[in-house]
C-alpha cells in the first residue's frame, strides 16, 4: 500500500513540474499584458511537435533540441502577438481580458485543425535509446527522462526568476506590472513590453511541451487539457510568485495522481476542477500570491 | 522651450480642456494652479503623451510632440513626476532609480545621475536596498522625483509633489524643488498649495474648468483678487 502510493505522489510531482512551467508562461503574459491567451496549450502542442520532428526527422536528442525548439517558439509567439494581438494593446482591462480570450479560442481552433491535418491525431512520443531507463529507490519507480525533464524546468524557472530580477528587460516588465502608466513614465515602451512578454510565454509553453513529447505523448487536440490546467495553476499559485505557481504545479500533479490512486482515473479532472473552485472562493489571491488592490 | 497652442483634449465624449495655450522658458519655474478637477493632471498628461490631444499643437524646444509616444517624449527630455508619486512599491528604492534611467542615454550615465540624486535626497541612499513599498509618504514622493530625474531631465513636470505630506515636509520639498530648479532644470508645477506655490514659481497660470483664464507673475497673481479669493481666504 505504501509503496504505490509513494509511487503514484512522486508520478504526481514529476508531472507537477511541467504543470508548473505550462502555468509560469501563461501567468507571465496574462500579469503583463492582461490577454487571456487561452491558447497556451496550443502553443504548449506546437513545442512538442517541433520537438518530435527534429528528434524524428534529424534524429537529434530531444534534450539538445530544446534551443530549437525555443527559437521555433520565439518565431510563432512573435508573429501571433504582431499578427493578432497587438491591436488589443489600447482596450481597457475588461475588454482586454474578454477581446483576447475570444481571439485565442478562435485561435487554439485553428491551431488544431491544422496541427491534425499536418500530423494525424495520432499520439506521438519521443522514444530515446534511455527511455525505459529509471532509477529505483525503496521501490519508487523514477524514470530518468522525467526526472531530466523536472530538472530542465526547474532550470528554466530559475533562469526565469533571475532574468525578472537582474536585467533592465526583467525590471521593465515587473515595473509594467506592477503600474503600466508609471512605467511609460519613466520611458518604458509598453508596446515593447508586452510583445517580450508574450513571447517568454509562449516560450515556456513551448519548453513545457518538448518535454511533455518525451516523458509522456503529444497529440494535436492535447490543448485544451493543458489550457485548463495552466489556468487552474495559475490561480492556485497566485499570480505574480514564479515559485508559487511552480509549486502550484506540483499540487495539482500529486493531488490528481493521489486521487486515480484512490478514486479511479475518471477524477483526475474533477479534482483539478474543485481545487480550482475552492481557491476562487475561499482565496482568491492565490496561495503564494499578494492581495492586489 | 515648451510651447502649448490651443489644445482640445477629451476624455471619450467628455471635453477635459478648451483650447489651452501656455509656455514655459528655458530655467523658468511655472506653476500652474486651479482647483480640483480644472484639468491641471490633463494638461501635464497632454504633454507626457498620456492623453493624445485632439487638436491644438505642443512643441517642445522646436520639435513636435503633439502625437509622440510617451517612452519618446520622456527621451526628449520631458520627464513626469505623477500625481501620489507612484513609485514602483513591489522594487527596491535602487531598482526604482534604475528604472528612471530606463532609456539608453540615461542608462550611460547612471551613476553620475545616482550620484547626483542622492545628493539632494540623501534619505534616498539610506534605503536604497529597502522594498519601495516600505517608505513613509514623503520618502516616497522624494522617490518619485529622484526616479524622474534619473532620465536627466530637462523639463520636469511635478504633479502635486506636496500632496499628503505633513508641513515640515512640505517646506523641505519646496526646498528641493527650488534647488532642482536652480541646478538648471525648467519646471512645470501643478499644485493645490497656491501660495506656496506662487511665491516659490517665477510665473503662474491660473486654470479652471479646463481652461486657461489667468497668467502673471507668482507674486503678481498672489494679489491677483479672485486668486486671494479662490484660493488664499
Amino acid at each position: 500500500m505504501l509503496v504505490p502510493l509513494a509511487q503514484n505522489v512522486v508520478s504526481g510531482i514529476l508531472v507537477g513540474a511541467l504543470y508548473g512551467l505550462a502555468a509560469v508562461g501563461l501567468s507571465l503574459t496574462f500579469g503583463v499584458t492582461k490577454f487571456l491567451n487561452v491558447a497556451h496549450g496550443e502553443l504548449l502542442m506546437l513545442g512538442g511537435y517541433a520537438s518530435f520532428w527534429a528528434f524524428t526527422t534529424l534524429g537529434i536528442d530531444p534534450f539538445l533540441t530544446l534551443p530549437s525548439t525555443v527559437v521555433f517558439m520565439v518565431l510563432i509567439g512573435t508573429l501571433l502577438y504582431k499578427l493578432l494581438f497587438s491591436r488589443m494593446v489600447k482596450l481597457t482591462e475588461d475588454v482586454k481580458v474578454k477581446n483576447t480570450m475570444l481571439i485565442a479560442f478562435g485561435l487554439s481552433l485553428i491551431l488544431q485543425n491544422v496541427a491534425l491535418r499536418l500530423w494525424t491525431a495520432d499520439d506521438r512520443s519521443i522514444t530515446t535509446s534511455y527511455s525505459g531507463v529509471a532509477l529505483s529507490v525503496l521501490g519508487v519507480r523514477l524514470p530518468v527522462v522525467r526526472l531530466a525533464s523536472l530538472v530542465v524546468a526547474f532550470v528554466c524557472l530559475m533562469a526565469l526568476h533571475l532574468f525578472l530580477q537582474r536585467t533592465y528587460t526583467g525590471k521593465a516588465i515587473r515595473a509594467t506590472v506592477e503600474d503600466w502608466a508609471a512605467a511609460t513614465l519613466v520611458g518604458i515602451d509598453i508596446h515593447r513590453v508586452y510583445l517580450e512578454s508574450f513571447i517568454l510565454g509562449a516560450l515556456l509553453a513551448g519548453v513545457a511541451g518538448a518535454l511533455v513529447s518525451v516523458g509522456y505523448s503529444i497529440v494535436p487536440t492535447m490543448g485544451l487539457e493543458w489550457t485548463l490546467i495552466a489556468l487552474i495553476v495559475m490561480v492556485l499559485g497566485g499570480l505574480g510568485s514564479i515559485m508559487g505557481t511552480f509549486v502550484g504545479g506540483i499540487i495539482l500533479g500529486v493531488t490528481q495522481s493521489v486521487t486515480s490512486y484512490f478514486a479511479g482515473g475518471t477524477y483526475r479532472e474533477v479534482v483539478g476542477l474543485l481545487i480550482f473552485l475552492l481557491v476562487l472562493v475561499f482565496r482568491p489571491q492565490g496561495l503564494f500570491g499578494t492581495k492586489q488592490g | 522651450m515648451l510651447e502649448i497652442e490651443g489644445v482640445d483634449a477629451f476624455y471619450g465624449d467628455l471635453q477635459a480642456l478648451w483650447a489651452i495655450s501656455l509656455h514655459v522658458d528655458e530655467g523658468e519655474l511655472v506653476a500652474l494652479i486651479g482647483p480640483n478637477g480644472a484639468g491641471k493632471t490633463t494638461t501635464l498628461h497632454v504633454i507626457s503623451g498620456l492623453l493624445p490631444p485632439r487638436s491644438g499643437s505642443i512643441r517642445f524646444r522646436d520639435r513636435d510632440l503633439t502625437r509622440e509616444r510617451p517612452d519618446r517624449i520622456v527621451a526628449m527630455g520631458i520627464s513626469q513626476v505623477p500625481e501620489g508619486g507612484r513609485v514602483f512599491t513591489g522594487m527596491s528604492v535602487l531598482e526604482n532609480l534604475e528604472l528612471g534611467a530606463f532609456l539608453p542615454a540615461a542608462r550611460r550615465c547612471k551613476a553620475e545621475s545616482l550620484k547626483r540624486v542622492f545628493s539632494i535626497f540623501p534619505r534616498l541612499e539610506e534605503r536604497k536596498n529597502q522594498r519601495a513599498g516600505t517608505l513613509s509618504g514623503g520618502e516616497r514622493q522624494m522617490l518619485a522625483i529622484a526616479r524622474a530625474l534619473m532620465s536627466r531631465p530637462t523639463l520636469l513636470l511635478l504633479d502635486e509633489p506636496s500632496f499628503g505630506l505633513a508641513p515640515l515636509l512640505v517646506e523641505q520639498m519646496f526646498a528641493m524643488i527650488t534647488e532642482i530648479n536652480a541646478q538648471g532644470v525648467t519646471i512645470l508645477l501643478v499644485e493645490q498649495n497656491v501660495r506656496a506655490a506662487l511665491e516659490l514659481s517665477h510665473r503662474a497660470y491660473v486654470i479652471e474648468n479646463g481652461r486657461i483664464v489667468g497668467e502673471g507673475s507668482g507674486t503678481g497673481l498672489l494679489s491677483f483678487e479672485s486668486v486671494r479669493r479662490a484660493y488664499l481666504g
